[in-house]
């Protein structure tokens, strides 16, 4: 059912080299064709839109899920609708991930929107790496959507990475942080050519002891565009970080808005911006130890989008 | 080994930085460069690892003109250059950094060794990131690894004591030691400090853009040509002034 492409495209975007032993849901080209549940794991297709349920009992403990997009067709755009239940202290990872091949000169798109609802006391791994690829004109556009409802005393790991090959991506994350619950999202983004890629991270810090922290990484080459807008808004006493680094290359634009808000006087809320290029004495470090510049420049950007 | 003929350094809207130096160094000898703040002992050291281009001169390297290399080129032909502050990198951990400064097929026991000729545990330090989390201290010190990493015929140091504290000074006077008795590196030294100026073949003042002086070893430790105290006052034009900064 899945050919070589498949798993090429399902080893970039999930880091898939067998079809996983746990719990999975495979889409490809806009339905799901491979699928997988466990004792603690339950995947549901929604019966009244495109999209399925998972739901993950109270206390699984590391167990994964994967569920991977790919898009091979050109002319395709879709779209799902992916919710997420996860019990009371349970710890689970979850592999999400798209990947485009587009060969045609017609648009393929995918719009994913999640949402989560994380019952107390659970934590969860969420990564989601997109990557675009094909030697044909037609765009491969990603836009997802992550609402995430985070309850007391709940640890969210996110990780959203887009390695590369995607021409526009608009990524909307909203997230509401309840009692003692903490947020970590590392973002990590890498244009080049004529790509446009657009990240609004909004959290609220409703909970008492919520903390979050966002750290945003990009690398923007050739003529491409990035823009981000982070808003961090303290509603009681919580702690809230927002550092936003980018590397600028070539003729590329960055424009970074971080924005905090406290409506509590024991919101503690800071953030950091900086874009610059790549700092010469880093090059010139690793070409003092035998690197080529070529090779030093993609040693640092390796690193830093790591 | 090295052979620097009438080089020379300027800047626009600045006088010589460097004005006609010649310079000779020989095989498996310890040189230190001294002198007062803004001499030019920097810019000579970049300008013998290709990070700076000297405006005339000829760089000579075990008979070959390395003066228009690059700086990749001068590194694979065995030269290298400790920076006096070493760029920090986001998400390089110290044993990448450590792993490609190593000449290839060494393994994880050479990088703990590393850590350890630098005073750093290496268990608390392989995973750890080269950006801001460390202090600049311990930033030296891993550069001062990645030096010690690559199999060198010519090592150059610049200001390897800045940034380190006095407990581990001495620790690093002994790897210098070390380096010395274990490899046929020639190594160069810029530093100020009475502990490494003891260490020298030679000591080389650098003033105003030129060599001052060369002292060779056997008159280093003799009276006259150091102050007990600063080292160079007696070569210094401020010598007498109690209150002047002989030297950086």
């Amino acid at each position: 059912m899945l050919n070589a492409l498949d798993n090429l495209m399902l080893e970039k975007v999930a880091d898939m080299h067998d079809i996983p032993k746990g719990a999975y849901n495979i889409r490809k080209n806009g339905e799901g064709i491979q699928k997988n549940t466990t004792e603690n794991i339950d995947i549901i297709t929604k019966k009244d839109r495109p999209g399925i349920d998972v739901i993950i009992k109270p206390n699984t403990k590391k167990e994964s899920v994967y569920i991977p997009v790919i898009v091979t067709e050109q002319g395709i755009t879709d779209v799902v609708y992916n919710t997420f239940e996860i019990g009371e202290n349970a710890d689970v990872e979850i592999i999400a991930g798209c990947g485009i091949h587009n060969s045609g000169d017609n648009k393929s798109q995918h719009d994913g929107i999640h949402e989560f609802f994380i019952n107390k006391g659970a934590h969860i791994k969420y990564i989601e790496k997109h990557y675009g690829q094909g030697e044909g004109t037609g765009k491969k556009v990603l836009n997802p959507k992550t609402i995430i409802h985070a309850k007391e005393n709940t640890t969210v790991e996110l990780e959203l990475i887009q390695i590369m090959g995607i021409d526009n991506t608009v990524r909307d994350t909203e997230i509401q942080l309840y009692d003692g619950a903490k947020l970590i999202i590392t973002e990590r983004l890498l244009t080049n050519i004529e790509q446009k890629a657009k990240s609004n991270i909004t959290v609220e810090l409703l909970g008492e002891n919520s903390s979050a922290q966002i750290i945003s990484r990009s690398v923007a080459q050739g003529k491409s565009e990035q823009t981000y807008y982070f808003d961090l808004i303290g509603k009681n006493k919580c702690r809230g970080h927002i550092q936003c680094d980018a590397i600028i290359m070539d003729d590329a634009v960055i424009t970074s808005t971080p924005k905090i808000s406290a409506h509590h006087s024991d919101a503690q809320l800071v953030h950091e911006a900086a874009i610059g290029k790549l700092e010469s004495v880093q090059l010139i470090k690793l070409m003092s130890i035998g690197l080529t510049e070529k090779e030093a420049e993609d040693t640092i950007l390796k690193g830093f989008l790591k | 080994m090295l052979e620097l003929k009438d080089i020379s350094l300027s800047v626009e809207n600045k006088a010589n930085i460097l004005n006609k130096v010649n310079l000779k160094l020989l095989d498996k000898k310890i040189y230190v460069i001294t002198g007062p703040n803004g001499s030019g002992k920097s810019s000579l050291a970049r300008i013998i690892m290709g990070i700076s281009t000297p405006t005339a001169g000829n760089i000579i390297f075990n008979g070959q003109d390395i003066t228009q290399l690059d700086i990749t080129q001068r590194a694979h032909l065995g030269i290298g250059y400790a920076f006096q502050s070493p760029p920090r990198f986001k998400g390089i951990k110290v044993r990448e950094l450590l792993n490609l400064s190593m000449s290839s097929g060494s393994g994880e026991d050479k990088i703990c060794d590393l850590l350890y000729s630098v005073g750093l545990c290496s268990q608390e330090y392989l995973d750890r990131d080269m950006d801001a989390s460390l202090s600049g201290g311990e930033i030296k010190r891993i550069e001062i690894a990645s030096i010690l990493a690559r199999n060198l015929k010519l090592a150059v140091f610049d200001e390897p004591e800045a940034g380190i504290d006095l407990w581990s000074f001495n620790r690093l006077a002994e790897t210098f030691k070390e380096m010395h008795e274990k490899t046929n590196a020639t190594i160069v030294l810029i530093s100020h400090q009475e502990k490494i100026l003891e260490l020298a073949d030679e000591i080389i003042l650098v003033a105003n853009g030129g060599i001052e002086r060369n002292i060779p070893k056997e008159d280093i430790l003799r009276k006259g040509f150091i102050d007990d105290k600063c080292k160079c006052r007696a070569n210094c034009g401020k010598a007498g002034d109690k209150n002047a900064e002989c030297i950086g």
